[in-house]
């Protein structure tokens, strides 16, 4: 029992923090501007490598960084959607789908041209765990990622539900068009998505990153079961992605928890393959996701 | 009669095909205004092109003596401005309070509590769904939820897309009642709408457009006593 909450379940969710920061993103861009944003992986690589920047130069430790790869984060995010986004926005979706598509590959080819495609470690060194009552065995960082997350979701929550800039954000999600009609001014609705999304994508990124190094394709090889979180916690339902990333991570790790017998139920190998059957049953049977959000 | 807005020479549609064409009404301050017609005759079309929400292909649009053409939906919000749709007309996610809320965004009433009670006043069914996402509540209201929407940046001009369409008898009297209060509280309205000989009841002037163009006006009892009116778009019959 206690290597279970020591392996698996505090590593669950701190992935699950991961994928949860990730897919909010997603899920808000998909609600608002309407596309499945491919790049966001990479953005969130984007914000580790931004962080890894400061961190040549300012010697702290890299969680207090963070400020300098959501600032990266967010000037790129905003930079891509000016360039290769918003010419897009009223042609047929697939375009800007295909566009965002690019953008993660530019995003991953400047980072290794400036970086070098090797693995880049944070701080080098072990950290002792956090031991608890001489039994439980918890890495700082998985806290860390865990409460920040948790810090996070409510504050998301109080943006979204009480301050004008997030009840607008909803309004455009629900419908662009009577929004427009309201008055609403789309184009900094759009503007806050990608500061909001870029901004939990960094987070997500650096903590990724930290847990074990980064590298250009950091961010990408994360895409997957965040797009099942988001589909999970039905499409444009933010609070919904983030419990649907909670529950990818928990699904993937626990997969390999030897529930019956003394080997794993499933290979760790196999663990992303979790997320992706999840994402498949779901558009399958339920399309909407858990949270009946829209449909893909 | 003093004309709050002015249309001029007004041809408008969707990229470059004109669905309207050189359309003229003037709208009457504290008037209810009707615009009715077939199906297909551009009706929902001019009142969206009012709202900038078509490609205006030439003609003006004058509000209170200021010419409006080719500014943005958000703009025209400020100035006075508010329109409801025809279908889609709430925002389903979002709670009645907050479908209210929205409203004052693009032009903030001096003082929203007051307003938002004036407007529970008039709208008293919506008192107790405050709380409720608005795509629970049915037709009827949704649209005094559309229409509260609409009125909650204290607008001078409400445009109202066949605020009737698909509502119960019963509910079309309320609505038609409450549109008579809205003039009341000095807010001129201009709408389309489909229940014609009603509609033109309670109008204080109509247009009748066909095929995108005038084809006649009038007050509402004068429209309504029109045989060729009458025979081709009111169904025939005595008023």
């Amino acid at each position: 029992m206690i290597d279970f909450i020591n392996y698996y379940f505090i590593p669950a969710l701190a992935i699950g923090s991961v994928y949860a920061l990730g897919a909010v993103g997603i899920s808000m861009i998909f609600g608002i501007l309407r596309f499945a944003h491919f790049a966001h992986g990479d953005l969130m690589t984007v914000g580790a490598y931004g962080v890894l920047a400061a961190l040549a130069v300012i010697p702290l430790p890299p969680l207090l960084l963070l400020p300098f790869g959501i600032a990266l984060a967010i000037a790129a995010a905003l930079l891509v959607d000016r360039i290769f986004y918003k010419p897009l926005r009223n042609l047929p979706t697939i375009y800007v789908v295909i566009s965002s598509f690019g953008v993660a590959l530019i995003f991953r080819s400047l980072l290794q041209l400036v970086w070098g495609s090797e693995n880049q470690v944070f701080v080098s060194g072990v950290r002792p765990p956090l031991v608890l009552l001489d039994t439980f065995r918890i890495s700082v960082l998985h806290v860390e990622a865990i409460i920040l997350t948790a810090i996070i979701a409510v504050l998301l929550h109080y943006f979204l539900s009480r301050t004008r800039t997030g009840r607008s954000m909803r309004a455009v999600a629900d419908d662009a068009e009577l929004a427009a009609i309201s008055g609403l001014d789309t184009e900094t609705v759009v503007r806050w998505t990608w500061i909001i999304g870029a901004t939990l994508a960094a987070t997500a990124g650096v903590f990724a990153g930290l847990d074990t190094s980064a590298h250009p394709n950091l961010g990408w090889n994360l895409l997957l079961p965040m797009f099942a979180a988001a589909i999970l916690g039905g499409i444009g339902k933010p609070m919904g992605a983030m419990a649907g990333g909670l529950i990818i991570g928990l699904a993937e790790e626990l997969s390999s928890y030897n529930w019956i017998g003394d080997s794993a139920l499933i290979s760790p190998s196999y663990k992303t393959a979790v997320a992706f059957v999840i994402m498949v049953i779901l558009l399958i049977f339920r399309p909407q996701g858990l949270f009946k959000g829209r449909l893909l | 009669m003093t004309a709050l807005l002015s249309v001029r020479g007004l041809t408008a549609g969707y990229g470059g095909v004109p669905i309207i064409e050189d359309v003229a009404l003037d709208i009457g301050k504290h008037e209810i205004t009707v615009i009715i017609g077939p199906n297909g005759a551009g009706k929902s079309t001019l009142l969206k092109t009012i709202f900038a929400l078509t490609n205006i292909l030439g003609g003006t649009i004058a509000f209170e003596g200021r010419d409006i053409t080719g500014l943005k939906t958000s703009s025209l919000v400020p100035l006075g401005i508010s329109a409801t749709p025809q279908s889609r007309n709430v925002f389903p996610n979002l709670t009645v309070g907050e479908n209210l809320d929205i409203g004052t965004y693009a032009a903030p009433p001096p003082d929203k509590t007051k307003t938002r009670e004036k407007i529970l006043e008039l709208f008293p069914d919506l008192r107790s769904k405050l709380k409720q996402p608005a795509g629970e509540l049915s037709g009827g209201q949704r649209q005094m939820v559309a229409m509260g929407r609409a009125l909650m940046s204290e607008p001078r001009l409400l445009l109202l897309d066949e605020p009737t369409a698909g509502l119960s008898p019963a509910y079309l009297e309320r609505i038609f009642d409450l549109l008579l209060d809205i003039r009341k509280a000095g807010i001129t309205i201009l709408m389309v709408e489909q229940n014609a000989k009603q509609a033109l009841q309670i109008a204080d002037r109509g247009h009748v457009l066909v095929t995108g163009r005038n084809f006649a006006s009038g007050t509402g009892a004068e429209l309504l006593a029109d045989d060729n009116v009458r025979r081709s778009f009111l169904g025939g019959g005595v008023p």
